[in-house]
């Protein structure tokens, strides 16, 4: 582990950090509760395993810069730091949702947090969050546009044209690959031929790595690598992140592509557990300062339970709203 | 806690526990496998929500057609008093479908219909300075006058800067406002689309040009996908200002993957503004609304129309609101309405209307979404008979609907069947004689007027 560059963060961010990635954790958990209960409907996508990857680039993040991802994107609003609340009530179909119901799970923005979707199709949110890098450009704002993909869409031909376009027009991108070994029950082996995925990138002078994503310090070392990179070069970057999700694709996958035995032994490297024993180890907080963190995120998550149920459900004249402007 | 049958799919009404993996008085993880339960679509895994100990089996293993949220068993939690999910009533009015006499509320243009409030045409009857112009020059200059106004807006496609356009139409632009907002892109359809629409929803404007608009289904999914659903779908917070525009329809020869219309593809999808300007005067006018409209616009231009002249208003204010057709020609006894290049079609026809006597009202469209309803019936109401001429294939298409719309809105007025002349069913053939046959003609026009004149 680099501990060089992380090793700058006060002992507020880490633990700051280390409660976002139990945030997100809980909040998840609960999601998949809630949907077992009946509360959440329709598609799912957990972000359980992977969250070393959403907090370790959140480490790098400026609050102007900009966030987009495809549809499995709890983690990611919840990084931006967008009310739990709010994302739950959209997961619940409800008036307070963030995106007052009419999204659900996979379609949730705010602009105010820099956070642009939420895209149910897989790749197309990668010319989008480039043409917000074209925009950041355009201002001359010194902004980085966040793209994140998975490793199903690395095989999708549009992610290719925005990869050209971010080079050929020099565009202030970093694509974060969550390669999560799976794009639903499909391998990586038996969807992508060739070799490391970010290699695809680099063809067209884009320069990238391949990095550890269940360790917020990697995560959060080639991060901000990558930041300073774009800052200076004014071109795009891509990581791949190593990564996995110890849940389903959605929440009606039985799993059946994969083995018992794999899931265990990725979940020995649970990245909040890993950096729960780091920050206790190596970092020497007191074991009550974790367990403080935690039992708070607990007690804030059956609030947001509470509240994403108590929400009424939209008004029926919602129905014909905000589909003009 | 009470563990409940969950629901394991968007569609599990039911389920089967198969085996319990677990026994009273165990001691359980959070995610430890406790039952195998089958459901409509698998056999899944019931994973323990918490740390605690199986306190009671309350379903036996091998019981089918459960319930989802049945109670299947009871988990003591330590330092947790023993809670439940409060189960209220949800306030908000169950939502409910609409019947019978409140259907108006389903029907087409309700979401489009606050668009139409608020517009006047006064603009169109001020006294301008005006000059006969093309309208491949009309559209010029309302991209760069706009492009003066707003430095919002930026231009891109395939050929548009330094080749000035594949159709002449952006000539000149680069040179007057640079390669930074005029970019040539490379033949990416599907990407530089999605880039248009992330930078649109940033805030910018771009004006997205097809070289021509069969190129655009290269890049459907971002239009209907990405364009038009994201403000419904952020509750308001995510809006696209974009103008996608190039020629549509049937040039000239040029065969079957490079002849058609899409009108009515777009004009089939909530979100979408759809105009299709007739001439230059208003291809002027609706482009300058356009590009200053919050909302996504697919601007449907045609090929054989970019050399025709009218007076056109060289002033920044002109402009024509999106969503108000005009009555073009003044009659009395059959409305027959077009868009685009059938406008021409129809007036093409018009000589030998006239000399049968019959003086019709020729209404062009100019919007397609929004569409103005308003004119159309008060000509239907007035004339009685309908034809509609669209370029397009007729199976499914915008005049389908709009012949729906007449008849379900003037029933009681009209004195004939509503008669629509389409595009033949057929991918465009490339041989001259086939070509026209696949197009409506003015023959075909002409008996459509007599048969709904009862006039032979």
């Amino acid at each position: 582990m680099n501990k060089k560059i992380s090793n700058s963060f006060s002992d507020d961010q880490l633990l700051k950090f280390y409660e976002k990635m139990f945030l997100i954790r809980k909040f998840e958990e609960k999601a998949a509760q809630l949907y077992g209960a009946g509360k959440i409907g329709g598609f799912c996508h957990l972000y359980i395993g992977q969250e070393a990857v959403v907090i370790g680039i959140l480490s790098s993040i400026n609050s102007e810069d900009t966030v987009i991802t495809a549809y499995r994107d709890h983690g990611h609003i919840l990084a931006r730091g967008v009310d739990p609340k709010s994302v739950m009530s959209e997961l619940t179909g409800r008036k307070d949702g963030i995106s007052k119901g009419k999204g659900g799970s996979m379609h949730m923005f705010s602009k105010a947090n820099r956070f642009y979707g939420g895209h149910g199709i897989v790749g197309a949110q990668v010319p989008l969050g480039v043409g917000i890098g074209f925009a950041h450009k355009y201002r001359n704002e010194k902004k980085i546009s966040r793209v994140y993909l998975g490793d199903g869409a690395m095989s999708n031909g549009q992610v290719f044209e925005a990869f050209n376009l971010a080079s050929l027009w020099e565009l202030p991108v970093l694509f974060i690959i969550e390669n999560n070994k799976y794009g639903m029950g499909t391998s990586i082996g038996r969807s992508a031929a060739g070799n490391e995925l970010f290699e695809r990138a680099t063809v067209f002078g884009i320069r990238g790595e391949k990095v550890n994503g269940m360790n917020f310090f990697t995560v959060s070392d080639a991060a901000i690598r990558a930041r300073d990179y774009i800052n200076n070069n004014s071109k795009p970057y891509i990581i791949e992140m190593d990564t996995y999700r110890y849940r389903g694709h959605s929440m009606s996958d039985p799993g059946l592509y994969r083995t018992k035995d794999e899931v265990n032994k990725m979940k020995e490297i649970d990245p909040v557990l890993m950096m729960k024993k780091s920050l206790l180890k190596e970092y020497k907080f007191e074991e009550d300062t974790i367990k403080d963190i935690e039992s708070d995120i607990k007690k804030q998550i059956k609030d947001v339970e509470k509240f994403s149920l108590d929400s009424p459900l939209p008004d029926i004249k919602e129905l014909f709203t905000e589909v003009y402007l | 806690m009470k563990i409940l049958l969950p629901a394991l799919s968007p569609t599990m009404e039911t389920g089967n526990l198969v085996k319990w993996l677990v026994k009273e008085g165990d001691d359980v993880l959070s995610g430890d496998i406790l039952a195998e339960i089958e459901t409509d679509k698998a056999t899944m895994e019931l994973e323990s929500p918490d740390d605690g100990k199986i306190e009671k089996i309350l379903v036996k293993e091998g019981s089918e057609n459960i319930s989802v949220n049945t109670e299947i068993a009871l988990l003591s939690v330590e330092g947790e008093e023993i809670e439940e999910i409060i189960e209220k009533p949800i306030e908000s009015s169950t939502p409910v479908i609409p019947n019978g006499a409140d259907t108006k509320i389903t029907e087409n243009n309700i979401s489009t219909g606050s668009l139409l409030k608020d517009q006047s045409d006064s603009l169109e009857t001020k006294n301008w300075y005006e000059k006969e112009i093309t309208m491949r020059e009309a559209l010029n200059q309302a991209i760069e006058e706009e492009m003066i106004l707003d430095k919002d807006v930026f231009l891109l496609g395939e050929e548009v800067a330094e080749y000035d356009g594949a159709y002449k139409v952006t000539q000149g632009l680069l040179d007057k406002f640079g390669s930074k907002r005029v970019l040539d892109t490379p033949i990416s359809e599907h990407g530089f689309t999605g880039l248009a629409i992330g930078a649109a929803m940033s805030g910018l404007k771009p004006i997205c040009e097809f070289m021509t608009f069969n190129f655009s289904m290269q890049a459907i999914d971002q239009i209907v996908n990405s364009a038009a659903k994201s403000l419904y779908m952020s509750g308001g917070e995510i809006n696209v200002p974009i103008v996608f525009r190039g020629p549509n329809g049937a040039a000239a020869r040029v065969g079957a993957q490079h002849s058609q219309c899409f009108i009515s593809w777009f004009s089939h999808i909530p979100g979408l503004l759809v105009v299709a300007p007739s001439n230059a005067r208003d291809a002027k006018g609706l482009l300058k609304s356009s590009i200053r409209n919050p909302n996504p616009v697919v601007f449907l231009e045609h090929e054989l129309l970019y050399k025709e002249k009218t007076n056109v208003p060289e002033e920044n204010d002109f402009l024509i609101p999106i969503g108000k057709a005009n009555l073009i020609k003044e009659g009395s006894d059959v409305t027959i309405i077009g868009f685009s290049m059938s406008v021409q079609r129809v007036l093409n026809a018009l000589p030998s209307i006239e000399k049968l006597g019959i003086k019709p009202d020729i209404i062009d469209l100019r919007s397609i979404k929004p569409l103005d309803e308003d004119l159309v019936y008060k000509s239907v109401k007035k004339t009685n008979r309908v034809v509609i001429v669209e370029d397009g294939w007729g199976n499914t298409s915008f005049g389908s609907h709009l012949s729906y719309l007449i008849q379900s809105n003037c029933f009681d007025y009209l004195d004939s069947e509503i008669i629509k002349v389409s595009g033949k069913d057929v991918p465009m053939p490339y041989a001259e004689n086939l070509e026209k046959l696949a197009l409506p003609n003015t023959d075909e026009i002409i008996s459509a007027v007599k048969k709904v004149s009862y006039t032979n």
